[in-house]
């Protein structure tokens, strides 16, 4: 699969699209200081998949995802999200995100947090409670519903900002970098929870992480981006069996795709290597 | 975070503050032990007559007895009647103090909450801050003594007057604090709002006030004092008999001849502005204690 198919070619299936992107360009600033944040981008995502986007620092992953999420809006091109516009889709609160900080408020308890949507969005005090009460659950942290966000551990308050994102049960779930904050024992347990939750809620995920075991681990598809200007380079479909677990990190197929995807990001450096040194060659010429 | 080591370092509070307080005493007395006019103490203690005479080495006028009168004679200036047979003058002056706090609170009320609306409105609008804040600054450049008069002879409305011009000295602190902490959360705090298509209503309740918390009781605190400053200063052109600024102007005309009662008098503000200042720390500590997360944790 090469960058600059259709969205719907590239989605790889006869599922409804939960994410269509065609076209889409990405410039900061303007004139001679524009930079080009991403270029034609096309990518379609089926409902129930796991797409995670990886790549150098600057390929643009988490602008593509906050241009999904309508937190800032393409220079070219089209992005629907449930077959909507993307302004649409968030006023409809089609999504939930989760950021590589838990950004949680710090006066409000754990469940106040979680129940934070909720409140946005007018629900009475019963179903709120109700809800978060539930989600404490998913995320493995009852018992501390009425503690602050600071009396709790870096993974605990990831935890409680998934659990906030899950809160009004959206159809896709936009994840940037959600652990990579996390020390590598944490993060790989999180994983596996993510898993868990993912497995049961059927939610479409789209995870930015520049970890290739941990895109490997977690997606059905894996998209390889390269920096400056931002381009999907190759898609990767990952064929390890369902549900993922402990076991599925010791598959040897696992290591294949985690060599797949690693070459796949080394080519877009031997590319941008050669390309320099095209550029350096034509300065001398 | 243990409540033993709190209450601990309470009590190393309380200790520093008595010790602040004896040092105060010690350097008062020790530079007109050095510095000061001769003094002689005559008179009897449990039967044993005393009679120490005293003539410091040096001379200095910041010490003489017309500066700096003995700290005893401040607070006996307090026992002492006003006038002759007249009610003591720590009795008046607790009278005039509540006089003053009355117009201090009331101005401390007003522009607290005009700061604060200013502070909301301005923050909502980068065209709007950019041409507002110099007139706000501005506006505390001018001598407060330069415009009180005006105040005063435009409203005619006595106390309430003076809580206008304790208002204007309370709103400004109020609206700096408000602008930064209005902005104070997390950027991606306002992304999640957005994320939820939150209306600006929905952003200033749940994400911008909450987190303005910790900066408005900061500037609070110094528009407590600055309301009870801006009180005594505006009861001057008003010409209000009732409050503290009145003591002041009474005991400066009459400086020469009761140095302590004005002093005693200055006691009385500073004491009127701590208790409001102590005032708006409780209620601070009483609204954020165990939910915001404590000083000590932020360095941690």
């Amino acid at each position: 699969m090469t960058a600059g198919a259709g969205a719907a070619a590239a989605a790889g299936g006869g599922a409804a699209l939960v994410v269509s992107i065609a076209g889409v360009t990405k410039r900061f600033g303007e004139g001679d200081v524009a930079v080009s944040a991403l270029e034609g981008i096309d990518l379609g995502i089926s409902s129930g998949e796991f797409v995670s986007l990886i790549g150098p620092s600057g390929c643009g992953k988490s602008t593509l995802l906050r241009l999904i999420g309508d937190l800032t809006s393409p220079t070219n091109g089209k992005v629907l999200v449930n077959g909507k516009p993307a302004r649409r889709a968030r006023l409809d609160r089609d999504y939930g995100m989760v950021f590589q900080a838990p950004v949680l408020m710090d006066w409000r308890t754990v469940a106040r947090n979680i129940e934070l949507p909720l409140e946005v969005m007018g629900h009475s005090r019963a179903a709120r409670t109700a809800r978060s009460a539930d989600l404490l659950k998913l995320v493995e942290l009852e018992g501390f519903a009425t503690r602050h966000p600071w009396q709790l551990s870096g993974g605990m308050q990831q935890r409680v900002a998934i659990a906030r994102a899950l809160a009004f049960d959206p159809a896709l779930l936009l994840m940037d970098e959600p652990f990579g904050a996390l020390d590598e024992m944490t993060r790989e347990r999180m994983n596996l929870e993510l898993m868990n939750i993912w497995t049961r809620t059927k939610t479409t995920v789209v995870f930015v992480t520049h970890s290739i075991p941990e895109a490997v681990f977690l997606s059905t598809r894996v998209v390889v981006m390269s920096a400056r200007p931002g381009r999907i380079t190759r898609i990767v479909d990952v064929d390890l069996p369902q549900p993922r677990t402990a076991d599925t990190r010791e598959d040897e197929r696992y290591f294949e795709l985690v060599t797949t995807v690693r070459e796949a990001l080394r080519g877009n450096e031997d590319r941008s290597a050669s390309a320099a040194a095209r550029v350096r060659a034509e300065g001398l010429a | 975070m243990g409540s033993a080591s709190a209450a601990l370092r309470r009590r190393r509070v309380a200790l520093a503050w008595i010790l602040l307080a004896v040092a105060l005493v010690v350097v008062w007395e020790g530079a007109k032990w050095l510095f000061g006019d001769p003094w002689r103490i005559h008179g009897s203690l449990l039967g044993l007559p005393i009679d120490i005479e005293h003539i410091p080495p040096f001379h200095s006028r910041i010490a003489s007895d017309l500066s700096l009168p003995h700290v005893w004679l401040v607070f006996t200036a307090f026992v002492d009647p006003a006038q002759r047979q007249g009610s003591p003058l720590g009795l008046i002056l607790a009278g005039q103090a509540l006089f003053t706090l009355r117009e201090a609170l009331t101005g401390f009320a007003l522009g607290g909450s005009l700061g604060l609306l200013l502070g909301i409105g301005l923050v909502h609008s980068r065209l709007a801050e950019r041409a507002f804040v110099p007139y706000v600054v501005a506006s505390q450049t001018v001598p407060i003594l330069a415009i009180s008069p005006l105040i005063v002879v435009a409203t005619k409305a006595g106390w309430l007057s003076v809580a206008i011009i304790s208002a204007y000295l309370t709103f400004f602190p109020v609206t700096i604090a408000a602008l930064r902490g209005l902005r104070a959360a997390d950027a991606r705090a306002f992304e999640l709002m957005r994320s939820y298509g939150a209306s600006a209503w929905a952003v200033l309740w749940k994400v911008r006030l909450p987190s303005s918390v910790p900066y408005l009781f900061a500037s609070l605190r110094v528009a407590a004092a600055a309301a009870v400053i801006g009180a005594i200063i505006g009861e001057l052109p008003a010409g209000i008999p009732d409050g503290l600024g009145a003591s002041l102007l009474n005991y400066n005309q009459y400086y020469t001849s009761g140095p302590e009662r004005l002093w005693a008098t200055i006691v009385m503000c500073s004491i009127v502005g701590l208790g409001f200042v102590g005032l708006v720390r409780l209620s601070e500590w009483l609204l954020t204690r165990n939910r915001y997360r404590p000083v000590e944790a932020l360095a941690a």
